[in-house]
């Protein structure tokens, strides 16, 4: 299925259901242009398909929100340097209770261990750097491929 | 992200942000500030209020903002956060760098007369 929008917009999102042993499993696949100004309208896609309100409470809704948009984030701006040749990949899934969401940029990846913690006194009042942060405070479990251009978070109901 | 900017009586410069301070639309907001810096205006409350999300990009503006404030001998208060934005603030410590009210009224009249 692919998502109607602006043609600019050129998202392009796949959804399925697929039987298994712990109930339906969906999935989702979105291919995302280098525009920062898709942020929001690809979040309100996965929580749309991904995660209903039943499923989710309010507060972990937001997180999740907010880990998805900052991983996006990171991806077109520190990642694909807003290229619009380049493209990011979503990729969600929801299985049992859990909500895995991987978001992979075209970039030369990074090591996420160099990131410092924002909330050192001496690092309080530096403009960027925090989106790591909350995405890591946010969600249940957050890994990265071996290059550092792949963030996989996952996000427990409970 | 659209904002209205007013002055009140007593010359503090208010800013309401509505809808999402975030990557996309951060530098509106700096420019915003520092055009007023440029008229001479040194008292400014950002007010929240009708504001759903702030990413890190739009904290980070907001210490940008606060630095050029400070450094101008001015001073900036934020106010009418909701629950969720307000735990980003305490979650990122950045609730001990701004003065953070309620409401916008409480935040204008937290400067000295």
């Amino acid at each position: 299925m692919t998502a109607p929008g602006p043609a600019s917009l050129r998202l392009c999102l796949r959804r399925r259901r697929v039987p298994s042993a712990s109930g339906a499993t969906v999935q989702v696949s979105l291919r995302v242009p280098s525009d920062v100004g898709c942020i929001e309208e690809v979040v309100d896609l996965l929580m749309r398909h991904c995660c209903s309100d039943s499923w989710l409470c309010r507060r972990r809704r937001f997180n999740l929100r907010v880990a998805v948009a900052e991983a996006l984030a990171n991806a077109i701006v520190a990642g694909n340097r807003e290229d619009k040749t380049k493209w990011v990949e979503v990729q969600a899934e929801l299985r049992g209770d859990q909500i895995r969401v991987e978001v992979t940029d075209q970039g030369p990846g990074f090591d996420p261990t160099l990131v410092a913690a924002p909330i050192d006194p001496e690092e309080l009042d530096r403009p960027n750097g925090r989106g790591l942060f909350l995405i890591r405070h946010l969600v249940d479990d957050v890994r990265f491929n071996p290059q550092g251009n792949s963030i996989c978070m996952t996000l427990l109901r409970h | 992200m659209a904002f209205t900017a007013s002055k009140d009586a007593t010359g503090v410069y208010l800013i309401r942000v509505e809808g999402q301070l975030i990557v996309g639309n951060r530098q509106e907001l700096k420019t915003a500030v520092q055009e007023a810096l440029e008229h001479a205006e040194r008292r400014f409350v950002i007010d929240f209020s009708r504001t759903g999300y702030i990413d890190s990009s739009g904290l980070g503006a907001l210490v940008s903002i606060s630095k050029k404030v400070r450094e101008q001998g001015g001073e900036l208060r934020l106010s009418g956060l909701n629950e969720d934005l307000r735990s980003l603030f305490e979650l990122t410590k950045l609730d001990t760098l701004f003065a953070i009210s309620d409401t916008a009224e409480r935040a204008l009249g937290g400067f000295p007369a």
